[in-house]
């Protein structure tokens, strides 16, 4: 397997002009002729379908749902972090970058995330001029917040939906594309596989989630945007229809997958209050500024209404154990803390798995109309799922799945393994290495479509000069043969059990055995447990209704059948990644006082996984990481 | 000009025409209502304003027909966006609840054609005399042996029948309907709105109404009570 | 719980719909309205009847794909609240809920409680959107705004897009939605450049797709989960009369 990460010349600030001028170009008229598909709509693949088309390409974009606006990009809640350093307080480009290598436990390529860095200063300024509104100051400047990891304020933001008002702005853009008939968007469709034709991507076969249509289309170029894969764990704070199976149908077809062991467990969201439950809500982790984290100090009192529970009988663990960022403190450490006060019995509310987040302080600092201002959305939000005032009481939130920082594997290009696949935003692995930090997969999805595809995507098609192969193709005819036969497989079973029980079952497997803590014994079951689930769910799963119709447990069946191979996928990465890094936490390398104790001699890598058919073990490939800027340091958030 | 045939027909142009020839008739409507308060001056007042405005001849009959392409305007939009209203919801709902919408608003095109067929109604009744010929027929003699048309009589006998009085108050009540919810929407459907002055809008329909409904069923009522009476009675 | 639930099914576009009765059992009062349906739905499988299909993703009130109405009510009883963030204590044990789609023109329906939205994506390429190549922006503090402009603008564009205002109204007209994204650029200097053009190409997009027309009963906005206000209403109507009578595109 080919991993040249294909990093530009020169040192890192001026890396990424060194490549733009070291790429070739594609000349106007020649655009015309070349067609792109671009798979999902959110922020990254909303945003390079528009933007290929604004340069002249003929662009095919695909999502499930029923319009590009609905993507899961819209939930963010926070804000985008930007190095425009409007606050004076010190920010500058190589801060966001060192920041974020250091948040991701210096696990990502430094020229990635050094471009992500500069990008994130076009990303605020292309949003404001597409009217993006922006939290103001009343002069009419842009406001910031602080978030997790960080010590300067750089996060930019729209009330608690700054995810939903970025992608609002995504999706003008695309609309202008469609009227402009640049850009010709299929919504309801689902992308089933990818084909490959001589070694390049050459299109894919999709399905019709309306009338079952199962069609092949074929491009000069293929575009994945399709998300992460959090919804392995069932619950998540993902949507109900995130899936792999995009990304997971490229990887069986040759592309790598890094690190699909590195998930991120986001430490604000509402605890799990049933089995019923279909997912998880996340809270904005700019609440952290705001709100203190705490539990009881002694497991007696976990009962007690936490008013009752004074002021020395409280544990404000985060600013105890991490005085210079206190309640600000990364995701993972934040979550992990959470799980350790918990385990000591501390944990409050319905099963013990929760900790207070608490504005009370704040309340009597600022007021409660300023509180009301900064997170009224959420508070309403909050209240509406628990039944619980915010104002009154303190929230009680508990870790939950929120992002997968693994990917498949691509180079400084964006470029998968197999060439003319591109993969954008969390579908790919290169920027947060271990960890993201808030209010970054914002900056990742639009810094790709906006800003870095435009340019890769033309170096590779006047590189290249790939043939447009015709859909036709046998390839593409077997491909469609192989997915119309595996719905056919999955209708015919008519077992016992449905694709949501087992999903459940896979779910708390994966939460159990490869959650916020792993171990090699626990990891070796899960893949034991896994494999028999999937077979069992072969045999057992029942699916209703045909495939040429609107077909909702179809979909879903299909999507679990994947998440089921995937999952052994992570499982495996996690066992042989034998260190502890970010989000990947493993029991058996940890320091004395309980921080993750990270391998740099062995594991300063990427590690990237090679389909070798079905049964058998994937080969696990590395892509060595060279840090050349940033200093290996053990993270200290003290 | 096509471009204001296609303005008139888009949903937000035939709003606004509505609400231009809906204020236009409730101004019209008010200024009757001063107009016909001379009954209470008694029968040379009314009598006179009604022979003042007969003698303005040309200017009458275009004010005539002013109106009545006002009123058709108003009505053949209506009937229009209320056929393409009902089109644009074929399957109704099994269930369903209004919750902000008040009833007066819901059922404006009802009142509407009530209050059009309250008008043919009242033309024939007054202007064409088609009931009640010997009250339509009265004339008052003046001093200088010359005679004009007797309006305040015609009035006076006409409402001393109770059903003909209690049409005219239920006629106003309609109307009092489909003013309330008229004139606040004509603020909304051309714009004229500002958060400063949102409640007072808000407020200006229903005012209005209650204005028009009192103002007009007073006459009637005064009438049938005997506190307005025929001259010498 | 127990629950006594009219579900509208509907096999396809073309085929008949009609009330469907079942009876949820085990409901919890903590579950989401979606997740009773979910429950209901498992039931369904294995008894083996197909489950009700119906739109829902995030689950988080921000997605704007879940749509049902329930108990005459776009998004059900609650104010502000999306089906997804409703919750089954809001009703009582033994209470009979009524399920339908949204019935439009616009809307047709896909299956069951499944509707075709795509008449929004229509009006939205017809002009919601600046007119921005991306590369070509000024520095964002470049371009003041001031903060209640900002927040006007906020306020608009909180629309998820659901299509409850169309659900909700009588008529069955968009014109909250649609407002509401002419609004969010028109409260910005952004928006300003192509502000009646825009307004225009808007209003006849929605016209085109079949929408019913406003007759101010403000059913769009007692039902709309962001709360955005009529306002918006106004100002479209404001403009398509300025952009009607003096621009010439």
């Amino acid at each position: 397997m080919d991993l040249e990460p294909r990093i530009p010349r020169g040192p890192i600030e001026d890396k990424w002009d060194n490549c733009k001028f070291d790429m070739k170009l594609v000349n106007p008229a020649n655009k015309l002729k070349f067609d792109i598909i671009v798979v999902g709509s959110g922020l990254a693949g909303g945003s390079a379908a528009a933007t290929l088309a604004e340069l002249g390409y003929n662009v095919a974009c695909f999502c499930y749902q029923d319009s590009p606006r609905r993507a899961h990009s819209i939930a963010a809640q926070g804000g985008i972090n930007s190095a425009k350093n409007y606050q004076n307080d010190g920010d500058s480009v190589y801060r966001l970058f060192y920041d974020t290598v250091k948040g991701g436990d210096f696990r990502s390529r430094e020229a990635n995330v050094y471009r992500l860095a500069q990008m994130s200063l076009n990303i605020i300024d292309q949003c404001a001029a597409m009217g993006v509104p922006f939290a103001r100051e009343y002069g009419g400047t842009l406001s910031n917040r602080s978030f997790g990891g960080a010590q300067v304020s750089r996060t930019f933001y729209a009330k608690g939906q700054t995810g939903q008002q970025l992608l609002l702005g995504v999706y003008s853009a695309m609309s202008r594309q469609i009227a402009a008939g640049k850009l010709k968007m299929f919504t309801r469709t689902e992308m089933l596989d990818v084909v490959v034709v001589d070694g390049r991507a050459a299109g894919i076969v999709t399905r019709n989630m309306v009338t079952g249509k199962i069609e092949s289309f074929s491009a000069h170029a293929v575009v994945l945007a399709t998300g992460g894969y959090g919804n392995v764990f069932y619950l998540s704070t993902n949507a109900m229809g995130c899936n792999v199976t995009a990304a997971y149908r490229a990887y069986k077809k040759g592309a790598g997958f890094a690190n699909p062991c590195y998930t991120q467990i986001h430490p604000t969201c509402i605890p799990v209050s049933g089995d019923y439950q279909s997912k998880l809500t996340l809270m904005s982790e700019s609440l952290r500024n705001d709100g203190r984290v705490w539990v009881p100090t002694s497991a007696d009192d976990v009962a007690l209404p936490a008013s009752q529970i004074a002021d020395d009988k409280r544990d404000y663990y985060l600013e105890r154990k991490y005085p210079s960022f206190g309640n600000l403190v990364p995701r993972d450490i934040a979550s992990r803390s959470a799980k350790e006060v918990c385990d000591e019995g501390r944990g409050v509310g319905p099963g013990g798995r929760g900790v207070y987040l608490d504005f009370r302080d704040s309340i009597k600092r600022l007021g409660e109309d300023a509180i009301r201002q900064r997170y009224g959305n959420l508070f309403h939000m909050y209240e509406k799922i628990t039944n619980e005032n915010p104002y009154r009481v303190p929230m009680r939130i508990y870790p939950a799945v929120h992002y997968t920082m693994g990917g498949l594997w691509v180079d400084y290009h964006l470029q998968s393994t197999i060439p003319g696949l591109f993969v954008l935003g969390e579908a790919n692995f290169s920027d947060h290495g271990a960890n993201r930090l808030g209010a970054s997969a914002l900056m990742q999805g639009l810094a790709d479509g906006y800003f870095v595809i435009p340019y890769t995507m033309g170096h590779y098609l006047a590189a290249a000069r790939p043939d447009k192969v015709s859909s036709d193709h046998p390839e593409f005819k077997k491909s469609e043969q192989a997915v119309k036969t595996r719905i056919d497989k999955l209708l015919g079973i008519n077992g016992e059990r449905t694709v949501d029980d087992f999903h459940r079952e896979l779910g708390k497997i994966m939460w159990d055995n490869c959650g916020m803590a792993r171990n090699e014994a626990g990891l070796k079951s899960a893949v034991d447990k896994i494999a028999a689930l999937r077979v069992e769910y072969w045999e057992n799963v029942r699916v209703l209704g045909g495939s040429d119709t609107f077909n909702q447990s179809l979909e879903k069946a299909g999507r679990v059948a994947d998440f089921l191979e995937f999952a052994e996928l992570m499982c495996l990465d996690a066992i042989e990644r034998r260190e502890s890094a970010g989000g990947h936490f493993r029991e058996e390398y940890q320091t004395s006082e309980g921080e993750a104790l990270r391998d740099d001699q062995n594991f300063t890598h990427a590690a990237v996984w090679e389909y070798q058919g079905d049964g058998k073990t994937p080969t696990r490939h590395v892509e060595k990481l060279v840090f050349e800027n940033v200093k290996l340091a053990t993270r200290s958030y003290k | 000009m096509s471009w204001f045939s296609n303005y008139a027909r888009s949903s937000v142009g035939a709003k606004h025409i509505m609400a231009v020839t809906g204020l236009a008739l409730a101004l019209f409507v008010f200024v009757h209502m001063l107009g016909n308060f001379a009954v209470y001056a008694g029968q040379d007042a009314m009598n006179g304003y009604a022979e003042t405005l007969k003698s303005t001849g040309a200017f009458l009959w275009l004010a005539r027909l002013g109106l009545l392409a006002t009123v058709v305007i108003h009505i053949a939009a209506a009937v229009r966006l209320s056929v393409l209203n009902k089109a644009a919801r074929p399957e109704k709902y099994r269930m369903f609840k209004p919750i902000r919408s008040s009833f007066h608003a819901r059922v404006m095109p009802w009142t509407g054609l009530i209050v059009f067929a309250f008008i043919v109604y009242h033309l024939m009744h007054f202007t064409l005399g088609t009931f009640y010929y010997d009250y339509y027929s009265a004339v008052q003699e003046l001093p200088g042996g010359a005679t004009r048309h007797d309006v305040y009589s015609m009035v006076v006998q006409g409402f001393q029948i109770p059903a003909v009085a209690l049409s005219y108050v239920v006629a106003m009540v309609l109307l009092c309907f489909h003013l309330a919810h008229g004139m606040t929407s004509f603020f909304q459907s051309l714009g004229l709105n500002h958060p400063k002055y949102n409640a007072i809008i808000r407020y200006a329909g229903p005012v209005y109404a209650a204005i028009i409904l009192i103002g007009n069923s007073s006459i009637p009522i005064a009438i049938l009570a005997g506190a307005v009476d025929l001259p010498g009675a | 719980m127990k629950l006594k639930l009219h579900v509208w099914r509907q096999k396809g576009p073309y085929t008949p719909g009609e009330m469907v009765q079942y009876l949820a059992e085990g409901i919890n009062e903590h579950m989401s309205f979606l997740e009773m349906l979910d429950v209901v739905n498992e039931d369904l499988i294995s008894k083996g009847e197909e489950p009700i299909a119906f739109d829902s993703d995030c689950r988080e009130g921000i997605c704007g794909m879940c749509s049902m109405v329930i108990n005459g009510r776009p998004h059900g009883p609650d104010q502000g609240t999306t089906v997804c963030q409703l919750h089954m204590r809001r009703f009582r044990d033994g209470d009979t809920i009524y399920i339908e789609p949204w019935r439009a023109r616009a809307f047709p329906i896909i299956r069951d409680l499944v509707v075709d939205r795509s008449s929004f994506d229509k009006i939205m390429q017809a002009g919601g959107y600046v007119t921005a190549n991306c590369g070509s922006a000024p520095d964002a503090n470049a371009i003041p705004v001031a903060k209640e402009r900002a927040d006007a603008a906020f306020a608009a564009a909180a629309c998820i897009g659901c299509g409850a205002c169309v659900a909700a109204c009588p008529n069955g007209a968009a014109m909250l939605f649609t407002a509401a994204k002419l609004s969010h650029l028109h409260h910005l200097p952004q928006g300003q450049p192509e502000r009646l053009r825009r307004t225009q190409h808007m209003v006849n997009a929605m016209d085109a797709a079949g929408f019913g027309n406003c007759t101010n009963l403000y059913e769009c906005e007692a039902a709309c989960p962001k709360e955005i206000d009529r306002d918006v209403i106004a100002m479209m109507n404001r403009d398509y009369a300025k952009a009607s009578f003096s621009h010439r595109d």
